[in-house]
C-alpha cells in the first residue's frame, strides 16, 4: 500500500522471492513513471506488479509466479472492501491510524499468498479494534468452526425481536446513443441488495420474473404458475450470485435459495440487454457559428409513466477547452457553466414522466490558436434516479423458512424498493 | 521459562552489540529522532502491558517505513510470551521480517513457538504454525516438523487449513525434508477432509508443490484419479470463493479419460459461471474450454455449452476496470480459439468514453476479431468515432483497425478507404502517418483498385516523419511509379536525406528506385545510379549493401531478369494477421485467468525456473483430440507471409510473441558473429561477382530464381544463401549441384548410407521458442566429413526464408563448412538438410566441454540454442598408429592421468567390439589375452589432435567391459566414456 508520493504505508511480504527492492521498483517504474502507466499489470525485471488505485492510495500486489491474475485483482478489491467496512474511507490518514489492524487483517486475509477468508462479517467476529479479550475455549472453537465451515458467512444464535428484511433492486442503466438517436448499445446492470435482520439460520427462497426461471417453474407445477401473467417476464442475460446462494440448485431447479448473512449484502447481480425502457432521451443539436461561437440546443425527454417522478436529474454538456463564456437559457431547473469541468451542468431536481424540456446555450470561444488540439466532442452524459426498474425486473416473492425457531414467513416484515439509476448514460453529439 | 533464562545471560552481551552498532551505524541514527531506539528499548522492557504494546506498535511502524529496527530483536522477542493475541501477532510479524537477518537470535523464539503450537486456543495454534513457516531459518525449520505434524491432524479445522499451507511453505525451504517426513502423504489425506476450506488449502498447497517439484514423487502429486476429482467438485459447492478458484485451477490440470467424464465435469463446473467472483468465473471458463477440446465439436452438448459461456464473459466487462482488463485479454484468446462464442456480442466491446486506456485498446482488438461482413457498418462507424479521440496510441490503433477491416471484409474495403481519406484530411500528423501505413496494406490486398487515392497521399508527403510511414509511402510510389508523374522527383527528394534514414526506409527506397527505373528506364538512370552508389559505397549496413549489389548486378547484366525479380507478382496478404501461433494459443488457453494469459506469453517466458529444474516439466497442452483440426487452422492462416514488404516495414504475419532466449549471456557474443558473418558473406559475394565475369549471369539467375520460388526474396537475410555460396564456390556447376542437391541427394545419401548407427534426432529448438520454427538435429560422420543434420519444421503461419546459421566459439572449433542451403520453408512444411562442418572455427573451451551454441537466423528473428556434440563425431580417421608408438605414448602420459570406467556388460566378444568401434574411428592397435581376459589397446585421435589411448578389458564369462583411458587432457574423458557407451549399446 502506497500513498500518492510513493511512500510505503503498509507492506507485507508473504514469500521469499520478493525483496524489499521490489517496493522501490514499483515506486520508480509505476508511481513516478515519466509516462503514465498504461496497464494495471506491469512486468519489471521478471517480477509482475498488479495495482489498483483508489483516490490517492495505490494498492499493489507483487509476484514472480504465473498466478491467477483475476484472483489478484478480485482480492485487491475485496481488501479495499474489508478495509472500508472497518474504518470507512480509504485514505492515507485512516490507513496510518489503523495500520496494526490492517496487519492483523492481512494475516487473516492471506496466507502465503493464498486468499483465505475475506468476508467482513466473519472477520469482525474475531478481529476487533479493541483487541481480543481472553475467550473461553468454546467461544474460540465456535469461531474457528465458523470461519472454516460451510456457512462461513453467518454465525449461529442471532436473535431479533422484529424479523425484518429489506430488498433494494438497484439498476444502473447504461446507454450509448448516436447523435441521430440510434441506440448504439444499452444494457442494464442490476443488483439486488438485501438487508436482513432475521433470527436463527433462516433459509430463504427468492423469486423473480426471469423468463427461464418462470418457465421452468411452470413446467414444475403448472397449477400455481398458470395464474402468472403471461407478459412481464424479462430475459436476463446473465446473473451472478453471492456466495451464499446454492449455485448447483440454481442450475438444476432454477431456484434461488440461500441462507443470508446477517446485515447488508449483495444477493445477486444481473445484466439485461433486451427490452429496456429508457427513462430519458437526450436530443442534442450543436452548431458551430464561425470560429468563435457555438450554439448548443439540448432537449431532454422523459419517457415513463406521468405519475412517477425522477430525481436528481443532471445533464452534463461538455464544452470546448477554449470556451470563454457561455449564455444559457433553460425552461426548468438550473444550468450553470462550470469552467473547471469544461461543461455546462444542468440540474433538475424533479421531473415527471412524459415531459420534454429544453436548454439552449451560446458558447463563445477564444480564437483557437492551437488548432492542433482539436476538440473531440465528448458525449453528453446524464445522471438521474427513477423509482422503477428499467429492465422490468420484478421480485415475485421472497419466502423465509426457519425450522428451529418458531416464526413463519408471515411474521417477517419485508420491504422492497426499486431504484433505477444512471450508469454511463451518454449521447454523442 | 527457559527462554527468559537464556535471555538473561545474553542481555549483557547484547548491549555490547548494540553499542557497537551505534558507533558503526551512526548515519542511521542521525536519520531518526535521536535516542528513539533507546526509548523504544526501555518501553519494550517496561512492566506495564499497555506500554509494551504501544512500543511494539511503534517498532512495527518504523519497520514498515523501511527503518532498520533489528537491533531491538531480543527485546521484541521478549514480549512474545504475552498472552495478548494482538500483541503476539505483532511480535510474530516482527519476527518474520527480521529472523532471517538474525538467525542465531531467532533460535531464542523457538521454544515459544513450539509451546504456542499446543496452546488450547486454536487461533494461537494456527498463528504459531503460520508464522513458523514464514521464518526461513534452517535451525528453526528443524524444530518445525513435529508441531506441524501434530497440527495437520489437529481437531480444529482452522488449524488444519493453516497447517496445509505451511507444508507448501516448508517445501519451498527444504523440499527433501518435506518428503522425508511424509508431509506429502499427510497433505493428500487432507484432500479427503470433511471441512471444505481445509480441502481447498490442501489443493492449493499441492498445486504449488508439484509446480516447483524437483523429484518425481512431488511432481506426481497432481496426478489425481477421477474419483478424487469427483470429490473435489463436490467440495466446490461448499468452498469460499477463493477455495473454488484453487480447486478449479487444480481440476484444470486433470485430463479425463473418456468423453462422458468430460461432459459430466463440464456440467458440474458450469454453475460456477454465475459466481460473482471474476476469478471463479475465469477458472471455470478455463476448465470448460479445456474439456471442450475432447468432445465432438458438432455435438449439441458442445454447442449449448459454448452458448452458456458467452453471457458470463460479457458480464465480466461490467466489473472494475482492472478485472475488465484481465477478462479482455482472456477473451482475446478465447475469441481466437472459438470465435463463435462471442460473435453475437459485438456491441459490448464498443469503447466507452470513460474506459481506461488499457481497456480501450483491448476492446478495440477484440472488436476487430469479431468483425464480419454482417456487422462491418456498425464497427466502421465506431472506429471512425475512435479515430477522433485524444489518446495517440488509441487513435493509431483505431486507424490501423480500419485497415484491417478493409482487408478482412472485401465488400467494405471501399468504405474503409474513403473513411481513411477523410481521416487524412484532418491533417493530424499521427493519424495521417498511420493511415498511410494502413493504405499500403490495402494496396497489397487489392492491387490496382484504389490508386485514385494516391494523389491525396502525395500531398502529405512532407509531414511524414516516422520511418514506417515513410517506408510505406516510398513503397506506394515505387509500386505505382508509372502512374505518378513526378515519382522521380518525389523519390529524389527522399534520396537527398538517404544517410539520415533508418534502414527500413533505406531498403525500401532502394527497391522503389529500382522499380521506378525498370518502369521508366529512360529518364531515371541517373537516379538509380545515385541510389545504388549510395547503398553500396556509403552504407554501413550489410543488408543494404547486399541488396544494392544484387540490384546492380541484375541491372547491369540482364534487365529482363531484373524485371522478373523486382516486379514479380506479389502474393496477396491475408486477413488475420496477428493471430497467435496455434500451439501457443492452446497452451495459453490452459492458463486462462493467469498472468500468462494477460501477457500472452507462455509462463516459462517470464517465470524463473527453479534450481535448473531436474524434472522436466511438461508444458500444459490441450487434450489433443483435435490435433488435425489445429493443423488445419494453421494451414488456413498460412500464406500470411511477409512478402516483399517484409523487408522494411515488419512482416505483417509476425506472431506477437517474444521469446526470451535461454542463454542470455551469450547473445552479445553471437550477435557479434552474426554481423561479421553477414559482412564476410557480402565480401565473398562481391569478390565472386568481380572475378567470375562470364558465369555469374546464369548462376545468379538461377540462384535468384530459386529464391523466387517462395513468394518473394527477403532482403533482411544477410545474403541469399544459395546464391552466395554458389558464387563463392566459383567452380560453377559442381558446387551448384552440390548445393541444390544438398537438400535431396545429400540428405538421401546421408540417411541411406553408412553402416554405423545414427543417433536419433534431438529437438534443439522447440517451436514455441523459435516463433514457429522447430529445429531437430544430430551430428553425423560420413567418412572424413563431419556434418550436422538438421530437420527444420515451420509451425508458423507464414513462410520462413532467408536461413543462415552460425556457431559460437566452441571447444573444438566446429564451424559450418558452407552456408546453410535452404529453400524458403512453407508453413507446416518440414525439410531435412545436411550441413557439412569443419573444425577451422575459433576455439574457446566451453563448459560443459561439448556444448555447441548455435544461432539460426531467418526472416523472423535470430534464434539461439545449444546442443551437445557427441564425442564420437570428433574421432578422426588418423587415429591409427604403430604399436611401438602406442607403447611409448602410453608410457609418456603420467599415470595419474589414467582413469577407469566400468562400462557394464555387453553380448559382443572382443572382435565384434573392435569392429564396431573401428567404424567410429576407434582404432584397435593391439589385442592380448591374459588369463582368458581380452585386452584391447585402442587409440583415438580427435579433430584437434588430442590423442586418447584406451585399454578395454573384457572378461568373457561375464562380458563385463572395463575401460581405462589415458590422455594428456583429462577433461575429455567423460565424453569419450559416453562415446564408448553409445557405440557399444548400438
Amino acid at each position: 500500500v502506497y500513498n500518492h508520493k510513493g511512500e510505503v504505508l503498509i507492506s507485507r511480504v508473504y514469500r521469499d522471492d520478493i525483496g524489499r527492492n521490489a517496493v522501490d521498483a514499483f515506486r520508480v517504474n509505476v508511481i513516478h513513471a515519466r509516462q503514465q502507466v498504461r496497464s494495471p499489470v506491469n512486468m519489471i525485471a521478471r517480477t509482475s506488479f498488479f495495482h489498483v488505485k483508489r483516490s490517492n492510495i495505490w494498492l499493489c500486489a507483487v509476484s514472480k509466479k504465473n498466478l491467477n491474475a483475476a484472483l489478484v485483482f478480485q482480492f485487491l478489491y475485496k481488501m479495499l472492501e474489508v478495509m472500508g467496512s472497518y474504518f470507512g474511507k480509504i485514505n492515507e490518514e485512516n490507513i496510518k491510524n489503523n495500520f496494526v489492524l490492517i496487519y492483523e487483517l492481512l494475516d487473516e486475509l492471506l496466507d502465503y499468498g493464498y486468499p483465505q477468508n475475506t468476508d467482513t462479517g466473519v472477520l469482525k467476529t474475531f478481529i476487533t479494534q479493541q483487541g481480543v479479550k481472553s475467550q473461553t475455549k468454546e467461544e474460540t472453537t465456535k469461531i474457528t468452526n465458523q470461519v472454516t465451515g460451510q456457512i462461513a458467512w453467518r454465525r449461529e444464535g442471532i436473535k431479533y425481536r422484529r424479523n425484518e428484511l429489506f430488498l433494494d433492486v438497484v439498476e444502473s442503466v447504461n446507454l450509448l446513443m448516436s447523435p441521430q438517436g440510434q441506440v448504439l448499445s444499452a444494457h442494464v446492470s442490476g443488483r439486488v441488495l438485501m438487508k436482513s435482520y432475521l433470527s436463527g439460520m433462516p433459509e430463504c427462497k427468492f423469486g423473480i420474473n426471469d423468463k427461464v426461471i418462470v418457465e421452468s417453474r411452470r413446467a414444475a407445477d403448472s397449477s400455481s404458475a398458470a395464474g402468472a401473467t403471461k407478459s412481464g417476464h424479462i430475459a436476463i442475460d446473465d446473473c451472478q450470485f453471492h456466495q451464499c446462494v446454492k449455485l448447483s440448485k440454481f442450475d438444476t431447479e432454477h431456484a434461488i435459495s440461500f441462507i443470508p448473512p446477517d446485515g447488508e449484502f449483495e444477493l445477486m447481480r444481473y445484466r439485461n440487454t433486451k427490452d429496456i425502457s429508457l427513462p430519458f432521451r437526450v436530443i442534442p443539436l450543436v452548431r458551430e457559428i464561425g470560429r468563435t461561437k457555438m450554439e448548443v440546443k439540448v432537449v431532454v425527454k422523459s419517457n415513463f409513466k406521468p405519475s412517477l417522478l425522477a430525481q436528481k436529474v443532471e445533464v452534463r454538456i461538455p464544452t470546448p477547452l477554449n470556451t470563454s463564456g457561455v449564455q444559457v437559457i433553460c425552461m426548468k431547473g438550473k444550468a450553470r457553466y462550470k469552467a473547471s469541468d469544461n461543461a455546462i451542468v444542468w440540474k433538475i431536481k424533479r421531473m415527471g414522466g412524459m415531459k420534454e424540456w429544453q436548454l439552449s446555450a451560446e458558447i463563445d470561444l477564444l480564437n483557437a490558436t492551437d488548432k492542433a488540439k482539436k476538440w473531440t466532442r465528448p458525449p453528453i452524459s446524464m445522471n438521474f434516479e427513477v423509482p422503477f426498474a428499467a429492465s422490468g425486473f420484478k421480485v415475485r416473492y421472497l419466502k423465509v423458512f426457519e425450522s428451529k425457531l418458531n416464526y413463519s414467513d408471515h411474521d417477517v416484515i419485508k420491504w422492497v424498493r426499486y431504484i433505477g439509476k444512471s450508469g454511463l448514460y451518454e449521447t454523442r453529439c | 521459562a527457559s527462554v527468559s533464562e537464556s535471555l538473561g545471560n545474553i542481555r549483557p552481551w547484547l548491549q555490547k552489540v548494540t553499542t557497537q552498532a551505534k558507533t558503526t551505524d551512526s548515519k542511521y541514527f542521525t536519520t531518526t529522532r535521536k535516542g528513539e531506539i533507546f526509548e523504544l528499548k526501555a518501553e519494550l522492557n517496561s512492566e506495564r502491558k499497555d506500554k509494551r504494546k504501544e512500543a511494539v506498535k511503534k517498532v512495527i511502524a518504523s519497520m514498515t517505513v523501511g527503518k532498520d529496527v533489528s537491533t531491538l530483536f531480543p527485546d521484541v522477542v521478549n514480549c512474545m510470551q504475552a498472552d495478548n493475541l494482538e500483541l503476539k501477532k505483532l511480535v510474530y510479524l516482527y519476527l518474520m521480517n527480521y529472523a532471517k537477518t538474525q538467525p542465531d537470535k531467532a533460535i531464542m523464539a523457538v521454544n515459544t513457538f513450539v509451546r504456542d503450537c499446543e496452546d488450547p486456543n486454536p487461533l494461537i495454534r494456527a498463528l504459531a504454525v503460520r508464522t513458523i513457516g514464514c521464518i526461513r531459518v534452517d535451525e528453526i525449520t528443524a524444530y518445525l516438523c513435529d508441531p506441524l505434524r501434530k497440527c495437520l491432524k489437529d481437531e480444529d479445522p482452522y488449524v488444519r487449513k493453516t497447517a496445509a499451507v505451511c507444508v507448501a511453505k516448508l517445501h519451498d525451504i527444504d523440499p527433501l525434508l518435506v518428503e522425508e517426513q511424509g508431509f506429502l502423504d499427510a497433505l493428500k489425506e487432507l484432500l479427503a477432509d470433511s471441512n471444505p476450506m481445509v480441502v481447498a488449502n490442501a489443493v492449493a498447497a499441492i498445486t504449488e508443490i508439484s509446480d516447483s517439484a524437483q523429484t518425481d514423487t512431488a511432481a506426481d502429486m497432481l496426478c489425481w484419479s477421477g474419483q478424487l476429482i469427483n470429490k473435489l467438485l463436490t467440495a466446490l459447492n461448499e468452498c469460499t470463493e477463493w477455495g473454488q478458484v484453487f480447486i478449479l485451477d487444480a481440476v484444470a490440470n486433470y485430463t479425463p479419460t473418456e468423453n462422458n467424464e468430460a461432459q459430466n465435469m463440464i456440467e458440474r463446473v458450469s454453475p460456477r459461471l454465475a459466481h460473482a467472483n471474476a476469478a471463479v468465473v475465469l477458472s471455470a471458463v478455463k476448465v470448460i474450454m479445456k474439456l471442450l477440446e475432447m468432445l465432438d465439436p458438432n455435438s449439441d452438448f458442445v454447442l449449448s455449452t459454448i452458448k452458456k459461456l458467452s453471457a458470463p464473459l460479457v458480464t465480466l466487462l461490467s466489473s472494475e476496470p482492472e478485472i475488465q482488463y484481465v477478462a479482455l485479454r482472456n477473451i482475446n484468446l478465447i475469441v481466437q480459439k472459438r470465435p463463435d462464442i462471442l460473435k453475437q456480442e459485438l456491441k459490448v466491446f464498443f469503447v466507452k468514453y470513460n474506459d481506461p486506456i488499457y481497456v480501450k485498446l483491448e476492446k478495440l482488438d477484440i472488436l476487430i476479431r469479431l468483425t464480419s461482413a454482417a456487422n462491418i457498418a456498425n464497427v466502421l462507424a465506431e472506429l471512425k468515432e475512435y479515430a477522433t479521440e485524444v489518446d495517440v496510441d488509441f487513435v493509431r490503433k483505431a486507424v490501423r483497425a480500419i485497415g484491417r477491416c478493409a482487408i478482412k471484409v472485401e465488400s467494405a474495403a471501399e468504405r474503409c478507404v474513403s473513411t481513411l481519406l477523410d481521416l487524412i484530411q484532418t491533417k493530424v500528423n499521427y493519424v495521417v502517418q498511420e493511415a498511410i501505413v494502413v493504405i499500403k496494406d490495402i494496396f497489397r490486398k487489392y492491387p490496382n483498385k484504389y490508386e485514385s487515392v494516391i494523389g491525396t497521399l502525395c500531398e502529405n508527403l512532407d509531414t511524414l516523419d516516422e520511418p514506417e510511414a515513410r517506408a510505406s509511402m516510398i513503397w506506394i510510389i515505387g509500386e505505382y511509379a508509372e502512374r505518378i508523374d513526378n515519382a522521380d522527383e518525389l523519390l529524389e527528394s527522399f534520396l537527398e536525406g538517404f544517410a539520415d534514414e533508418q534502414t527500413a526506409v533505406q531498403l525500401q527506397l532502394l527497391t522503389s528506385v529500382v522499380k521506378l527505373f525498370l518502369k521508366r528506364p529512360t529518364d531515371t538512370q541517373e537516379l538509380v545510379q545515385q541510389a545504388l552508389s549510395l547503398a553500396t559505397q556509403e552504407a554501413d549496413n550489410p543488408d543494404l549493401r547486399d541488396r544494392g549489389y544484387i540490384y546492380w548486378r541484375l541491372l547491369s547484366t540482364d534487365p529482363a531478369a531484373a524485371k522478373q525479380v523486382v516486379l514479380a507478382e506479389k502474393p496477396l496478404i491475408s486477413e488475420e494477421t496477428d493471430l497467435l501461433e496455434p500451439n501457443l494459443l492452446d497452451e495459453l488457453i490452459c492458463h486462462i485467468g493467469s498472468l500468462a494469459s494477460v501477457y500472452h506469453k507462455p509462463p516459462a517466458a517470464f517465470v524463473d525456473g527453479r534450481g535448473g529444474g531436474q524434472v522436466a516439466k511438461a508444458t500444459k497442452g490441450l487434450p489433443s483430440r483435435l490435433a488435425a483440426e489445429a493443423g488445419g487452422a494453421a494451414a488456413a492462416a498460412a500464406g500470411a507471409g511477409g512478402g516483399d514488404f517484409g523487408a522494411g516495414t515488419g512482416a505483417p504475419g509476425r506472431p506477437a510473441v517474444s521469446v526470451i532466449p535461454t542463454q542470455e549471456s551469450l547473445i552479445g557474443d553471437l550477435l557479434d558473429i552474426d554481423m561479421s558473418g553477414g559482412a564476410t558473406a557480402a565480401a565473398a559475394m562481391a569478390a565472386a561477382s568481380a572475378s567470375t565475369n562470364q558465369q555469374p549471369v546464369d548462376l545468379l539467375g538461377e540462384g535468384l530464381d530459386s529464391l523466387l520460388g517462395g513468394p518473394a526474396p527477403s532482403a533482411t537475410s544477410p545474403v541469399p544463401p544459395s546464391g552466395a555460396s554458389a558464387a563463392a564456390g566459383g567452380s560453377g556447376a559442381d558446387s551448384l549441384a552440390d548445393i541444390f542437391g544438398g537438400l535431396g541427394g545429400g540428405v538421401g545419401g546421408g540417411l541411406g548410407g553408412g553402416g554405423g548407427f545414427d543417433p536419433p534426432m534431438e529437438t534443439w529448438l522447440p517451436a514455441q521458442k523459435g516463433k514457429g520454427l522447430q529445429i531437430e538435429g544430430r551430428f553425423l560422420r560420413r567418412g572424413p566429413q563431419l556434418s550436422m543434420e538438421l530437420r527444420l519444421r515451420n509451425n508458423a503461419m507464414q513462410q520462413l526464408n532467408g536461413f543462415a546459421v552460425q556457431f559460437n566459439k566452441n571447444s573444438f572449433g566446429l564451424a559450418p563448412a558452407q552456408p546453410l542451403a535452404m529453400n524458403p520453408l512453407a508453413p507446416q512444411q518440414s525439410v531435412t538438410t545436411l550441413l557439412p562442418l569443419n573444425t577451422k572455427g575459433p576455439v574457446q573451451k566451453m563448459d560443459p566441454l561439448l556444448t555447441l551454441q548455435v544461432a539460426v537466423k531467418n526472416n523472423i528473428d535470430i534464434f539461439y540454442f545449444a546442443c551437445l556434440i557427441p564425442m564420437y563425431a570428433l574421432f578422426t580417421e588418423e587415429g591409427d598408429m604403430d604399436k611401438r608408438v602406442f607403447l611409448s605414448t602410453w608410457k609418456d602420459i603420467p599415470p595419474e592421468n589414467e582413469t577407469q570406467f566400468n562400462l557394464g556388460s555387453y553380448a559382443h566378444d572382443a572382435d565384434t567390439a573392435s569392429t564396431m568401434l573401428r567404424s567410429f574411428n576407434v582404432f584397435t592397435i593391439a589385442k592380448r589375452s591374459v588369463e582368458s581376459t581380452d585386452m584391447l589397446y585402442q587409440c583415438v585421435k580427435l579433430t584437434n589432435g588430442i590423442l586418447v589411448l584406451a585399454e578395454l578389458k573384457i572378461v568373457p564369462q561375464t562380458n563385463a567391459y572395463t575401460l581405462s583411458l589415458k590422455s594428456r587432457h583429462v577433461e575429455i574423458y567423460p565424453g569419450v566414456h559416453e562415446a564408448y557407451l553409445a557405440v557399444l549399446k548400438g
